[in-house]
């Protein structure tokens, strides 16, 4: 079978997977709470309407928590012709239609794409990027980005970002309420709040943490890489911009973003040390130096 | 008893095989004239600023009539080719027309001041790499269809329901950038 639409299809069945997984601990903390109130059913519920609408925006309005929470902003083709031009040159030759441009106002070169199919796909790039990139470069790295939507790897990854995210957020709500409400005149509520608290920051947030490295596999990059020289018919476009990218980024990075990273083209988090062997260690992009070679190699 | 159940099987088979193949055919063809649509759209493009760009050239480029001559001529040849290959041809044509004239006006500060004429550079490089693609994609396709057309046992499916070869759109002098060979599986990386 083709490798291009198995990968599409382990694509679909992992996101499918991960919502199955996101319903089965919702309806769990919803029924374990709801235990403590006295009435099961109704936590059950509660928790059924949350995950609706969670499930409602990560999987329809994805790419726009992901595009607000890197900071990017749309722009058009009459405010970024070179960018634009570029974008739809690469869509034409991978034959899906024209993603949203976005751009990030951050002087470190970096790029991703998101969204849940190639008709809702957006692509950002970073000021930095746009600035120190040639034609060729850019066209490299907008081509592995069009890679990323042909391949559905940016519905696994818009969605696992947008649901891991919501993880996180909670938690960080949950403490909030749970220090708040801890001196508690009504401690019967705090306690349940405690709990979920407890259940969220001690086994799924470290589970989902895990999940995201799984969604996002250092696979889909090499995957990516090479349909984009397919595209471009020009690997060394590809591999002088990985190149630049790797050895630009810098230490806290303004794009450090724990539930971003993986999304990126070059892992934000690792700073200069991108390009070689020590980024091997996690886990969510293979080292840039490997992926140059593979691209020299072609 | 054995050939009771050989025979209808057999049949199933072959029946899932023309579907298929016959599906195949049609989707190909589809996503070649996509392609084909996609390169005039831009061909398009391009000639409706070629005017706009001589306009704005031939006031400093005084030396450089015949480049000048040379997109005209290729805008004209285009609004009358009807085929495929006249449609290549003057594609080609202006092609050539249009690099001579964004290298020669490296020569004219006055020129490349101008904010217009950066302008329909910008937008006329864009076009051309977008006519690039687009034509490498239609090419491949076409390779694609040619393919299943032509090899057996999917040439009797072909024949069958009357899908023709088609030609590359084919330019002569656009061998810059080759083509690598991609391996997809992506290494043994664990």
């Amino acid at each position: 079978m083709d490798p291009i639409i198995s990968h599409i299809a382990s694509n679909k069945r992992r996101t499918f997977f991960f919502f199955f997984l996101y319903a089965i601990m919702f309806a769990l903390i919803g029924y374990i709470s709801g235990l403590y109130m006295g009435n099961p059913i109704f936590g059950f519920v509660i928790a059924a309407i949350i995950f609706c609408i969670i499930f409602l925006i990560s999987y329809y309005g994805g790419r726009n928590v992901v595009a607000s929470m890197a900071g990017a902003r749309e722009v058009s083709k009459a405010q970024e012709p070179f960018l634009y031009n570029t974008v739809e040159a690469l869509s034409v030759a991978a034959g899906k239609p024209m993603p949203k441009v976005y751009i990030m106002e951050t002087d470190v070169p970096n790029a991703f794409a998101a969204g849940r199919n190639p008709d809702q796909a957006i692509v950002a790039v970073t000021r930095g990027l746009l600035n120190r990139m040639n034609r060729q470069e850019l066209e490299g790295v907008i081509a592995h980005e069009m890679a990323h939507i042909a391949n559905y790897d940016v519905l696994l990854a818009t969605v696992a970002v947008v649901l891991a995210g919501a993880i996180v957020y909670a938690s960080v709500i949950l403490r909030r309420m749970a220090i708040f409400g801890g001196g508690g005149r009504r401690s019967g509520q705090s306690n349940i709040i405690g709990i979920v608290f407890l259940i969220v920051v001690a086994i799924i947030a470290p589970l989902f943490a895990q999940l995201l490295r799984f969604a996002i596999s250092r696979q889909r990059e090499y995957l990516a890489d090479a349909t984009a020289a397919d595209y471009t018919g020009y690997p060394e476009g590809l591999a002088s911009a990985l190149e630049k990218i790797s050895t630009m980024q810098v230490a806290r990075s303004p794009l450090d973003n724990q539930a971003l990273n993986g999304l990126y083209i070059v892992n934000p988090a690792l700073g200069a040390s991108a390009l070689n062997k020590m980024s091997a260690m996690f886990s969510t992009h293979p080292p840039a130096e490997d992926r140059i070679r593979r691209l020299r190699a072609m | 008893m054995e050939l009771s159940y050989l025979v209808p099987a057999i049949i199933i088979v072959v029946a899932a095989f023309i579907v298929y193949t016959y599906n195949r055919l049609v989707g190909l063809r589809n996503m070649a004239d996509t392609a084909y649509s996609n390169i005039d759209t831009m061909l398009q493009k391009r000639f409706d600023l070629v005017p706009n760009l001589v306009e704005t050239v031939k006031g400093y480029m005084r030396h450089e009539q015949e480049l000048l001559d040379k997109i005209t001529r290729a805008r004209t040849d285009w609004l009358k080719a009807s085929t495929m290959g006249e449609n290549a041809e003057a594609d080609n044509l202006a092609a050539g027309a249009l690099k001579s004239i964004f290298a020669v006006a490296e020569n004219y500060p006055d020129l490349k001041a101008n904010q217009n004429f950066l302008m329909l550079q910008e937008e006329l490089v864009g076009i051309e790499n977008k006519i690039a693609y687009a034509r490498q994609r239609f090419n491949r396709t076409i390779m694609v269809l040619n393919t299943v057309i032509e090899r057996f046992p999917t040439n009797l499916i072909a024949n069958l329901f009357g899908f023709k070869i088609r030609e590359f759109f084919e330019v002569e002098s656009e061998q810059v950038r080759n083509t690598p060979q991609v391996e997809m599986q992506g290494g043994n990386e664990s």
